[in-house]
């Protein structure tokens, strides 16, 4: 049995759906990196798992979320409560907006200890957690708010705080895009290092392809609020298969490469409720033709373990 | 003469310890000097909490520096009265690194998006306004249509790209963007920098461009800043500096760049020993207990950023010998 098997999820904001039918699985100790387009859905679905998203305006208009075989859409606000922080807890895309403004770090991390760890809930851990991530003289760094940090120790302060509840499942969506490289590779390093140790999942959301190569097994592509390919990490970073993973990997830009312009994928993101007919990519494709506007593409097996959402896809 | 001339900045912030120890500072910002000149774009990298982010906000002065000059434009901001400094405002915007908590939760993005336009009485008329207010955003990939939205309803991204858009509102001279396109997948980032130096062209917009991503910074900025600890330690033109850096720490900083094609791995050269903290800083060169080829007089003398012949300078006692 999977740790998180999410079926066929569709999620609204009022009466537009902004998440499209998406299923993801995710074993004990693995790790899933989900890519895609700014706004197509990623934080959305992640937030889901815990059933985070204020309703409304959100709704779970179909679908379901097994987490340890049970689904969290029908979970009682006591079940819910238990599953956070200890099944399941996050790395904030925002982590300005997500610590608590009024609290000192050190109590904020503390708090959760309690919550999950009582016996452990000390200085002594808080402190062992702020140098795991990183964190330079943190003896003295509990004691600062949250505004003191710079925008990468607020972001380090949300990794230790979601790993003080020594959780099965991490979501950590966007966790080092406040970081420098050097600090980037040592935090890739300890989540590695968890996930062999206490076989913590990570379900991981970046845009930083470099760090997917390094820490995920697989990885789910996400476009208009759909999954257009997923496959392991390794094939799908070699070989794309679809034109948007295609074009995705193209734009970026690469250390040491002369270019006078960034490839950008012309045209623009439709954005939910606008979801063009037949394949949503069509209009920016390179390799459309004139079905891709009509036909609806599935989610198809196309060789080994991979998934692909294009019919003309070249095997 | 530059349109930017920072000389030797200084901003130390007092922070409370436990209630019976002194209070002490974080030197933030220790002694930077830096230079913009008009329709330059210059990158500024380095550890995270090494003082970036306040450096931005002090050349705007959203934050007072301690000590130093700071001169834009043949006018020297430390000096100015408040009132002479709102009238340079407009032609200093800063995109902010977190634009969660810098856009204001109550105001459609429209409403903040044209307020800028608005305070420097920039759009005659309304018809004028909310054109200009859909072209800012459809310019960063934003639905026009969207205007009546407020930022909680937006993804990450999105947010950030209409902090940006605020900011260019004004048709601004300098822009500090701290940390830009850090929310952004790599299309929607391409499609943000290309618009950047289109308007960096057009208009000879100047940047001081904060980011941690140095193949963004290595392709858009001309002069690149690395900073360790409050200091600059090495600068000059972006691709010399990312192809031949000669300081130890943006050659360990440089190593640790992840690439996406498993088979171009280079090895990296891992940092050890404790990461010094700004409270208290080292003696002598600041990096010197992580430097793994420092000696002897490292660790008591600390090095000048000396400039070479070839526009590029170095804080390192044993570089360039
Ligand atoms: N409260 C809300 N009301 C209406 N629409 C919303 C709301 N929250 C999110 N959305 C929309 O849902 C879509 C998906 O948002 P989500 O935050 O999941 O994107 P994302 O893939 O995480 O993007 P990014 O990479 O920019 O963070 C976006 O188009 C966004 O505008
Ligand atoms: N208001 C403040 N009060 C006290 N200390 C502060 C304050 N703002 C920043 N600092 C401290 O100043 C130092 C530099 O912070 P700054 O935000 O400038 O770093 P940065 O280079 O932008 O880092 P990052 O890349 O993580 O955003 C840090 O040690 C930080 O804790
Ligand atoms: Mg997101
Ligand atoms: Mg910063």
């Amino acid at each position: 049995m999977p740790l998180l098997d999410i079926r066929d999820l569709r999620i609204d904001f009022g009466s537009t759906r902004v998440v499209d039918g998406v299923s993801l699985s995710l074993a004990e100790g693995g790790c899933l990196a989900l890519v895609g387009e700014s706004g197509c859905g990623k934080s959305v679905t992640a937030l889901s798992i815990a059933r985070l998203l204020p309703t409304p305006p959100a709704r779970y208009a179909a679908g379901e979320i097994a987490l340890q075989g049970r689904d969290v859409l029908r979970m009682t606000p006591a079940e819910l409560r238990a599953i956070r922080g200890g099944v399941v807890s996050y790395v904030f895309q925002e982590p300005g907006a997500s610590l608590n403004p009024v609290l000192r770090v050190g109590a904020q991390i503390r708090e959760t200890l309690r919550l999950h760890r009582p016996r452990e809930a000390g200085e002594t851990e808080v402190v062992r957690l702020l140098k795991q991530v990183g964190i330079p003289a943190p003896e003295q760094r509990t004691r600062d708010y949250p505004h003191q940090l710079s925008g990468g120790m607020q972001q380090r302060v949300m990794i230790a705080m979601a790993l003080a509840a020594a959780p099965k499942l991490l979501v950590a969506d966007e966790p080092t895009t406040a970081l420098d490289v050097t600090i980037q590779a040592q935090i890739i390093e300890l989540l590695a290092e968890l996930r062999r140790q206490l076989g913590m999942a990570i379900l991981l959301i970046t845009h930083n392809l470099g760090i997917v190569g390094d820490l995920a097994d697989r990885v789910a592509v996400m476009y208009a609020g759909q999954i257009v390919e997923e496959a392991a990490t390794g094939d799908l970073l070699r070989r794309p298969l679809h034109p948007y993973t295609q074009a995705l990997l193209r734009s970026a830009p690469i250390l040491g490469r002369e270019q006078d312009r960034l490839e950008a994928i012309p045209g623009t993101v439709p954005v939910p409720g606008q979801w063009p007919a037949g394949c949503r990519f069509a209009p920016r494709c390179p390799m459309a033709r004139s079905e891709c506007r009509e036909q609806v593409p599935v989610l198809a097996p196309c060789g080994g373990d991979r998934l692909v959402r294009c019919p003309f896809v070249e095997t | 003469m530059p349109l930017l001339d920072v000389q030797d900045l200084r901003v130390h912030l007092p922070v409370r310890g436990p209630v019976w120890s002194r209070p002490t500072v974080v030197r933030a910002v220790d002694g930077v000097s830096l230079t913009v000149e008009a329709g330059e774009a210059v990158g500024l990298v380095g550890e995270s909490g090494c003082g970036k982010t306040t450096l931005g906000r002090a050349v705007l002065r959203l934050v007072e520096p301690t000590a130093g000059r700071i001169v834009f434009d043949g006018r020297e901001l430390t000096k100015l009265e408040r009132g002479a400094l709102r009238g340079l405002r407009r032609r200093m915007q800063m995109v902010f690194q977190d634009p969660f908590n810098s856009l204001n939760p109550r105001r459609t993005v429209g409403e903040s998006v044209g307020e800028a336009l608005d305070i420097h009485r920039l759009a005659p008329t309304r018809a004028a306004r909310s054109e200009r207010i859909a072209g800012l955003l459809t310019s960063v990939g934003l639905d026009p249509a969207h205007a009546d939205r407020y930022p909680h309803e937006f993804s990450g991204g999105q947010r950030q790209r209409i902090g940006i858009a605020r900011a260019l509102a004004v048709d601004p001279q300098l822009l500090v963007c701290d940390e830009p396109v850090s929310a952004l997948d790599v299309s929607v980032q391409a499609q943000v920098i290309n618009l950047l130096r289109d308007v960096q062209r057009e208009r000879g917009l100047a940047y001081l461009f904060i980011s941690h991503d140095l193949a963004v910074v290595e392709h858009f900025c001309q002069r690149i800043a690395v900073m360790y600890l409050g200091r600059v330690v090495e600068t000059g033109p972006s691709r010399a500096v990312c192809r031949q850096p000669r300081h130890p720490y943006t050659q360990a900083l440089l190593s640790a760049v992840p690439v996406v094609d498993p088979q171009s791995k280079r090895p990296r050269i891992i940092l050890t020993g404790e990461v010094p903290s700004p409270l208290a800083p080292p003696p002598g060169c600041p990096f010197h207990p992580r430097c793994p080829v420092a000696e002897g007089r490292c660790r008591t003398e600390a090095p000048a950023l000396r400039m070479g012949s070839d526009g590029r300078a170095v804080a390192c006692h044993l570089a360039g010998d």
